[in-house]
């Protein structure tokens, strides 16, 4: 039994029971909010930790899931298959983002994904009959899966969290799979991966359809939450948040893009009420981070912590089980 | 005898009206003690952040004035960063509701925040009191909890292209707005009003949000007589100073954004000849519109425009509204038509009372641009009284067309 | 004809503002290979400082030129120390170079939003050149006019510094092989700091020559730096000539292409570089595939 088999367990158990010691219903929106962004910062971390590849147009396609979510149910589709239907849609619009944008790595790729994420901005303010211009369309209501209506807190909430373990398993099976072993060598030493027989692009066309499920799922949980979508989400301020998610998170660890999806997420709405302005604090905290914790706040925290431990008992056996560095 | 009965009499006639009083009247004493909790919903960071800062310094400006006491009650005054995203808005209207517990709400400020969080009001039953102009809120989709003591989008275009077309005797203009809602609807209502009387909108341009160059676009504007904007937040004074640049000389007539008293401190000599509506001007000469002048002069050496005003006149509402409640805000459906049925007569923008859709009716003042002393003034030229968010058309053939858009009314050209 | 005249020259105008704003970044990009999200901010702070001292500070106040120069300054300065202390720390490291110039740009947002309050701030035209150039038919805003010809100044000028002198030659090196140049002795690390305070002074002066026709607002930033990347991306990185190129071309994409084609006025600029990284990733002029 190992300190870390402890913390996930505790980090378990307080998810869990979040509704019951949260003061007010309030912190547990709160707490929904960063379990989806959380997902969100997981899907991109496939790309910018695991491949290599940095995206700053992935609002783009977490608006498309949202809008194609919203105009479904506008037809008169039921939330199943308005969901179902917005999925296919944003794997669709995600196979051709990857196909344009891997034409390129590098810089040349986050110039890309940043054209396609602009792009389908300006289309969002502009294709008024379909996405209703900035004036965005309303989820009149939510779905009730299994007669549990999402309308109450506590049960959005736990839709989420399960919503939110199952990606989070889903991203430990690929990180641990060949796929995601092939993926990480793609990132590293593409050239000898390219020799060694691998298809790269066919390696990164999968882990951007990978990618693009989890934005998807997070964008339907997004819009089922806000109950509206305007062009303001697909903004390139939105692709760049959820991008310092994952690199102040740590990209390339499991953990990373949540704990970076926490501090965005709180101090944006929670902090944002104590401290006026926050917006700098924000910026200043990114700053720390990369002075003190340059990896990222997970691995920056593991590093930080055998430090301690190697300080304290010198010549001892420095790291208390698991030793291995987190995935 | 009669005596003992009288007083006996008296004694349980005391004490039962003492019981009646305690039954039919605790209100009072309690409610007079509970403060009124008022959440302030707007944007202090990014690029709106210069409505937002005005807005919140009117209602600052309100409490300080009334020693923060609405009726009696005393004020808990809360005020939340949106942020400026639909998100943003919806996030901290919850904050409100369900942490704060407020009884009211001010702002938003901008129409898409408004639009994510209407429905979300309209399911907690909290009063709204917001200066977000998107027309169908109080049109086509009312919202029950709502009331905008300002104007809707077109209300200040209606008497604009009203005075342009019989004073300025302006026959073909051309119009220019930013590319959203805000625009279209500004705009829609110029041209419907302006064409009605015998006018004729030769062009609509419509630059993207974001534009730093307005260059393309007034190289086509020519062969008219008249310019109409509508920009919000900063982009006027990028305009107009462009618009003098490239040697443009047509009167240029504007709405409550464009010709913002708070801009003019901003504005240089670009703005002189400048000719605005709004439902706000500096130079009313209301007893209330001194005192509000003055006490943002003393708190924040600024004088007020559009936005400051807005939310002094809608903290003044809540503060009448709550008064007619004698203090009572728990029953927010009686709250609510507390609120909806306040008529003042003495405001910084002169009499406010709200039609049965909850948007405002008042006066709106046609102001010319000039400068006075080294300084720019908005001079009031013209007062339309009585104005409606219909204008003159009837009400139900209003509702029927649809909202104004970037294609309605069409070009007839 | 008059129409097409008006937006044939402030293309060059506006090619020449994207120039200042953009050589910049290129110069950044192409040396240092470190993508600057604060360019936008760079250039908003400039238009801040320089405003401020041609309004005028506790009565000092100062000539429209010579504020000009002192923001450019003082830009610089915060550049080379933003430099020294934080990018130098991991060189290389692309995501952490873009999390600490984000944070960067949050922070000066906000900072000049403190300072400077949220409304918007017109810049005088400096009063020799407030007026109209009149070439027979044609009537255009000297001030404009005036911009081409600072734009080509400065781009004859960093053409000078990079063909001629020997800093030039050592930064060339530096775009071409940075390892290679170490090893023959070149100080890179002092070379990085002196380009990217140059790069930073370069936005400054843009922001605050740009200031006369923009205005200075917050959102200054976020309206400029897709600007510069559009430019960066087209021109190709780490070649001025391209650049140079890049801006005057962006120029009369943005005139033309939202006076003709409004309904594309959002894409007008995104959808060029688009095609311009699919077909062209180097871009125009540039030497290699970034």
């Amino acid at each position: 039994m190992t300190i870390r088999f402890f913390t996930l367990i505790a980090a378990f158990a307080a998810l869990v029971t979040v509704p019951y010691w949260m003061p007010g219903i309030y912190y547990v929106n709160v707490s929904s909010q960063i379990l989806f962004y959380a997902i969100f910062a997981l899907g991109l971390n496939v790309l910018v930790g695991y491949a290599g590849l940095v995206s700053l147009g992935h609002a783009g396609l977490f608006g498309v899931t949202a809008y194609a979510t919203g105009y479904m149910l506008q037809l008169g589709f039921g939330h199943p298959a308005a969901i179902l239907i917005a999925l296919v849609i944003s794997l669709i619009a995600m196979a051709i983002f990857a196909a344009l944008s891997l034409r390129s790595t590098g810089i040349g790729f986050i110039m890309i994904t940043l054209a396609l994420g602009e792009i389908l901005w300006g289309l969002a303010y502009r294709w008024i009959s379909l996405t209703g211009g900035d004036n965005g369309l309303s989820l009149k209501t939510r779905p009730e899966p299994f007669g549990y209506s999402l309308s109450d807190v506590n049960t959005f909430y736990y839709a989420t969290l399960v919503v939110f373990l199952l990606s989070l398993a889903a991203m430990a099976v690929f990180v641990r799979s060949p796929l995601g072993a092939a993926l990480m060598g793609t990132r590293d030493q593409p050239r000898r991966m390219n020799a060694l027989g691998y298809h790269v692009w066919a390696i990164r066309f999968y882990a951007c359809l990978f990618s693009g499920l989890l934005t998807a799922v997070s964008a339907i949980l997004f819009v089922y939450y806000t109950q509206f979508i305007s062009p303001q989400t697909l903004a390139l301020t939105s692709s760049a948040e959820v991008l310092l998610m994952v690199i102040s998170g740590g990209p390339g660890t499991l953990l990373g893009p949540i704990v970076g999806a926490t501090l965005v997420v709180a101090v944006k709405t929670v902090v944002s009420g104590f401290i006026e302005r926050w917006n700098f604090l924000l910026g200043a905290i990114f700053v720390a981070i990369v002075i003190l914790m340059p990896e990222g706040l997970v691995p920056g925290t593991v590093r930080l912590w055998r430090l301690a431990w190697r300080k304290r008992a010198p010549g001892t056996t420095p790291v208390p089980g698991g030793a291995e560095a987190k995935p | 005898m009669s005596r003992k009965v009288t007083r006996r009499k008296f004694m349980a006639a005391t004490a039962a009206g003492a019981v009646a009083a305690t039954f039919k009247f605790p209100a009072p004493a309690i409610a007079q003690a509970a403060p009124f909790k008022l959440g302030l919903l707007t944007i202090k960071t990014g690029p709106l952040a210069q409505g937002g800062i005005q807005m919140e310094q009117g209602v600052i400006t309100y409490l300080k004035e009334k020693d923060n006491t609405f009726a009696g009650r005393k004020v808990d005054f809360v005020s939340a960063d949106t942020g400026g995203s639909p998100a943003g808005a919806k996030t901290k209207a919850q904050e409100l509701v369900e942490r704060d517990k407020v009884d009211t709400i001010v702002g938003p400020l901008a129409a898409f925040e408004l639009l994510a969080i209407t429905d979300y009001i309209a399911q907690a039953k909290t009063p709204l009191l917001s200066l977000a102009a998107a027309e169908d809120l109080t049109q086509r989709r009312p919202n029950p909890y709502f009331l905008r003591a300002s104007a809707c989008s077109s209300q200040a275009m209606h008497p604009m292209a009203d005075y342009a077309a019989k004073e300025m005797k302006l026959k073909n203009m051309i119009t220019i707005s930013e590319d959203f809602a805000f625009g279209y609807e500004q705009m829609g209502g110029f041209q419907q009003t302006f064409e009605d009387n015998g006018g004729r909108i030769l062009k609509k341009l419509w630059p993207p949000l974001a534009t730093p160059d307005y260059t393309p676009y007034l190289a086509q504007i020519a062969d008219c007589d008249g310019v109409c904007q509508g920009f919000a937040g900063g982009n006027p004074l990028k305009f107009m100073k462009q618009y003098g640049s490239a040697g443009l000389k047509f009167p240029v007539v504007t709405g409550q954004t464009g010709g913002d008293d708070a801009l003019l401190r901003s504005y240089g000599d670009e703005a002189i000849g400048l000719v605005s509506c709004c439902p706000y001007t500096l130079d009313a000469e209301t007893e209330a519109n001194k005192r509000f002048v003055a006490g943002m002069q003393k708190n924040f050496n600024l004088d007020p425009g559009f936005y400051a005003a807005g939310l002094y006149i809608n903290c003044m509402v809540i503060d009448a509204a709550l008064t007619k409640a004698g203090g009572k805000s728990d029953d927010k459906a009686e709250f609510m038509k507390a609120l909806r049925s306040v008529s003042l007569s003495d405001t910084p923008r002169g009499p406010v009372k709200f039609d049965h859709l909850g948007n405002a009716v008042g006066n709106f003042y046609i102001r010319n641009c000039e400068k006075v002393g080294g300084k720019l003034v908005n001079k009031t030229v013209k007062t339309y009284t009585n104005v409606s968010q219909f204008w003159t058309y009837d009400e139900q053939k209003f509702l029927q067309q649809p909202v104004y858009s970037r294609d309605f009314p069409p070009l007839k050209s | 004809m008059n129409f097409w005249l008006v937006l044939a020259v402030n293309s060059i105008t506006f090619g020449g503002l994207l120039f200042l704003l953009s050589a910049g970044f290129s110069l950044i990009f192409g040396l240092m290979r470190i993508p600057n999200l604060t360019h936008g901010s760079l250039f908003m702070l400039g238009a801040y400082i320089g405003v401020t001292f041609v309004l005028g500070i506790h009565g000092f106040q100062l000539n429209f030129w010579l504020a000009a120069v002192l923001a450019t300054l003082s830009v610089a300065a915060l550049g080379a120390l933003a430099e020294r202390f934080l990018l130098r720390r991991m060189p290389g490291d692309q995501l952490a170079q873009v999390l600490v110039t984000l944070g960067l740009s949050f922070m000066a947002a906000d900072l000049c939003l403190m300072i400077w309050g949220g409304d918007p701030i017109s810049v005088p035209t400096p009063p020799e050149l407030d007026g109209f150039a009149r070439f027979g038919v044609l009537v255009f805003p000297a001030y404009r006019l005036a911009i081409i010809v600072i734009a080509i100044v400065f781009a004859i000028g960093l053409w000078l510094l990079l063909d001629r002198t020997r800093l030039g030659a050592m930064i060339r090196a530096g775009v071409d092989d940075p390892d290679m140049a170490r090893v023959v002795g070149i100080r890179v690390s002092q070379l990085f700091t002196i380009v990217f305070a140059l790069g930073a002074g370069l936005a400054a002066f843009a922001g605050i020559i740009g200031g006369p026709i923009l205005s200075v607002y917050p959102g200054l930033d976020q309206d400029m730096l897709p600007l510069a990347l559009v430019v960066v991306i087209l021109g190709g990185t780490g070649s001025l000539l391209g650049s140079f190129v890049g801006s005057i071309i962006i120029g009369f994409i943005y005139n033309f292409g939202q006076a003709l084609l409004p309904e594309l006025a959002y894409f007008v600029l995104f959808l060029p570089m688009l095609l311009v990284l699919l077909l062209r990733p180097q871009g125009l002029f540039g030497r290699h595939v970034p």
